[in-house]
């Protein structure tokens, strides 16, 4: 299982268009510069520069103990190759977080600019929080959110602010002994965001993040906790683009949601790491009763992303669904799925993962579908389907299946299909070059996902997928 | 006189087996030919062909389009200058809208007609505006327009899309391959009158059947029977209705010298 072959990966692959436009990078020009590797000093520091509560301090050291105990995992993708003493844990662009557009730096705002975040902000934003590098450097809450009683801010800023609920919470969805990669973002997390949204209230448009990776060989390990309490509703939406680098890069985030009783909470993601980041992400929801939890999820880019958000469905009645995207091209590797656990009577789940393998491209669909005693009535539908785009490419399944309870109602289907001849004869006899033509094909493929992205998004998805399928064919 | 599809001695294998053994075909436009034949004689494999299907090796002969040889032409090349396809059975494309679809398709077309000089790509109203009218000419419901290109379409509305692409892409060559099998009744009428509506002095027709019925709503100007990968006779309308009336066993024992071709 990690026989992942790396030996010809090219980071220019994914087109000369996509590096015009994303392979910039800024002067590194950073107020404080951590030196590479990991060690108690380093956490400790990470910890004093951020002026932490004493709690917080002693969880990352615990949990930098994890790590270092931890094996590294042997499944998934291989993880060998990662050089842990090369790689920055913490660095900062910026002194401090800032609130308006006006007071953002202007070398970190041509970043943004020029992945169109003002204009997006314009358009429907209700907050942006945009990462650069570690650190959280703009917050912007409109003041009707605020009226509401609505917290967004830096997961940094969340703790100054508000310790209480964030102890409360912090590390109880996804405790720093979860895995290897959870550690590590408990120890060295930075940035992030930290979103609770009162009972009963909705809020109407999606908050948003924008991360990036933006210094040689540097590690961006964001935090973000998520409470939507009783009734109420919120969608967050990050998108990742990242500049391109020569050197490995990782990028270990650690996501933990709360969805009280009633309430929803809708989290998509748009990833396209630059083809040498090691993208480990480990994403949990908590469902109480009758709450629905969502995750809709595309991964592009990266040379290994290993991602599986899960939902816990706990409450009576609550509902989970797992939407994922994922695409890999030549030297990548999408070890990607979900996890939907029915720990209560009358839950119900949805999983439906798309996979597109091209130029050598490795995806992977892993699974978990658990049902605990005593869930009754439980209702869950799985759904894979990989599209290969050649002989080259790859893709495998590893559905788990643990169901402790009879009376419940489970599907699982499992598709594997190419680009057919036909096909691509049918809309190249209407004019379409085979470019164009397997472009369609594929968008058309992930289309009932990418129609469930917020407008732009999806128009963002649509472009991204015709870069990754420039110069596939011929 | 350049204007027409030229077919000439045109021998086509498909995986290693020949199925076209010598056809000769001229194709004005302004004109519309029927090609009728037993199941299996070729038809279908003369409309791919045309369309530059890569499954179909054009072994001797050759195929000429307003002068100029198509053969070294991809299905897309062919498409823009104006030779349409409605196939036999067409393609599910999951995911791609009837609308989203025709739209790229048209921009395309037009784009090859614009070096010309003429018109350039579609804007979205505009567009809206042409599908819509169209699909109104062949009777679709305008919620077609939302679906994914043939996924889920019956077999007639299948038959009813091809013919709304032909419409928003306003080829030059049509060819139709039994887009009235699976039709039912009042859909033959609807479709044949969209046919004819688009007739004109700018196309050429080349209809393939197996029915008299379709003659009845799109006149032929030629008929020719395909039988074993040639044509065993060519004819004006009335030779359908032989056809009908003698089905196909009596051309089977026509001699070669009495073999008509395409003017
Ligand atoms: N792609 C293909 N692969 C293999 N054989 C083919 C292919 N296309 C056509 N043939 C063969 O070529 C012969 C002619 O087929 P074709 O489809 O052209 O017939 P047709 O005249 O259109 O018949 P019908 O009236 O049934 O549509 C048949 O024997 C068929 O099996
Ligand atoms: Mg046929």
């Amino acid at each position: 299982m990690a026989e992942f072959d790396k030996s010809s990966f090219d980071i220019g692959a994914s087109g000369s268009l996509y590096k015009e436009k994303y392979g910039f990078y800024d002067p590194e020009k950073y107020v404080f510069k951590a030196k590479k590797g990991l060690n108690r000093e380093i956490v400790e520091e990470i910890s004093w520069m951020k002026n932490e509560p004493e709690w917080m301090r002693k969880f990352r050291m615990r949990a930098l103990e994890i790590f270092f105990k931890k094996p590294l995992p042997q499944w998934g993708g291989n993880l060998n190759d990662i050089d842990f003493d090369d790689i920055y844990y913490f660095l900062r662009a910026t002194d401090k977080a800032e609130r308006s557009w006006e007071e953002v730096p202007k070398d970190i705002k041509n970043t943004f600019d020029r992945l169109g975040i003002p204009e997006a902000e314009k358009k429907f934003l209700a907050g942006v929080g945009a990462q650069y590098e570690s650190e959280v450097v703009y917050h912007n809450i409109q003041e009707s959110l605020r009226k509401q009683g609505v917290i967004f801010l830096s997961m940094d800023q969340g703790l100054a602010e508000h310790p209480d609920l964030v102890k409360k919470y912090f590390g109880t969805i996804i405790p720093a002994a979860d895995n290897k990669f959870a550690a590590l973002n408990s120890a060295v997390w930075s940035g992030g965001s930290f979103i609770y949204v009162p009972p009963g209230i909705h809020v109407d448009m999606p908050l948003q993040a924008y991360f990036r990776i933006n210094a040689k060989n540097m590690g961006q390990f964001e935090r973000t906790l998520i409470i939507a309490d009783e009734g109420s509703y919120v969608h967050y939406v990050e998108g990742c683009t990242a500049p391109i680098y020569t050197s490995d890069s990782l990028h270990s985030a650690v996501v933990e949601i709360i969805v009280q009783k009633g309430a929803r909470v809708r989290y998509t993601t748009i990833q396209n790491w630059s083809t040498n980041v090691y993208n480990l992400v480990t994403k949990r929801a908590l469902a109480q009763e009758d709450a629905t939890m969502e995750w809709v999820d595309c991964n592009l880019g990266s040379k290994l992303t290993m991602k599986y958000p899960s939902i816990y469905m706990m409450g009576k009645g609550a509902h989970g669904e797992i939407l994922s995207v994922a695409f890999a091209g030549k030297g990548q590797h999408q070890d990607a799925g979900g996890k939907v656990v029915h720990g209560a009577p009358y839950t119900t789940s949805t999983v439906s993962s798309k996979s597109i393998s091209k130029d050598g491209g490795r995806t992977s669909y892993r699974g978990l579908l658990k049902v605990y005693p005593g869930a009754e009535g439980v209702k869950s539908n799985v759904r894979c389907d990989a599209l290969l785009l050649d002989e080259a490419s790859r893709s495998d399944t590893y559905p788990y299946i643990e169901v402790d309870e009879d009376n419940v109602t489970i599907g699982h289907e499992a598709s594997v299909s190419k680009i057919g001849e036909e096909q691509l004869f049918y809309l190249m006899s209407r004019g379409l070059t085979e470019a164009e033509a397997s472009t369609m094909i594929v968008s058309g493929f992930i289309e009932p996902i990418v129609k469930e992205l917020p407008m732009e998004f999806a128009v963002e998805m649509n472009r991204l997928i015709q870069l990754q399928m420039e110069g596939s064919v011929g | 006189m350049a204007d027409e599809l030229s077919i000439r001695n045109l021998h086509v294998q498909v995986e290693g087996k020949e199925i076209l053994k010598g056809l000769d075909l001229i194709v004005r436009h302004g004109e519309v030919h029927a090609i009728m034949g037993p199941n299996g004689s070729g038809k279908s494999t003369l409309a791919n062909t045309l369309a530059g299907h890569p499954k179909y090796v054009v072994t001797d002969g050759e195929i000429l389009y307003k002068g100029e040889s198509v053969l070294a032409w991809k299905p897309d090349e062919r498409a823009r200058r104006g030779i349409f396809l409605a196939f036999q059975y067409p393609m599910a494309i999951p995911g791609v809208t009837v609308a989203n679809f025709l739209r790229t398709a048209l921009n395309a077309r037009r784009k090859a007609v614009g070096s010309n000089g003429a018109a350039k790509a579609v804007s979205i109203p505009e567009f809206r505006k042409l599908m819509l009218q169209r699909m109104e000419m062949l009777k679709l419901d305008p919620t077609f327009a939302a679906r994914y290109l043939n996924d889920g379409f019956s077999g007639g509305e299948k038959k009813r899309v091809e013919i709304l692409q032909m419409a928003v892409l306003n080829p030059e060559m049509a060819i139709l391959d039994e887009t009235d099998s699976g039709l039912d009744i009042d859909a033959l009428r609807i479709v044949s009158e969209g046919v004819n509506a688009l007739r004109g002095p700018q196309l050429g027709v080349l209809l393939i059947t197996h029915y008299q019925r379709i003659l009845n709503y799109i006149k032929p100007d030629f008929v020719h029977v395909l039988v074993n990968g040639k044509f065993a006779i060519s004819g004006g309308p009335e030779l359908a209705l032989q056809l009908e009336e003698k089905g196909y066993d009596w051309l089977k024992e026509i001699s070669p010298e009495e073999m008509g071709t395409g003017k």
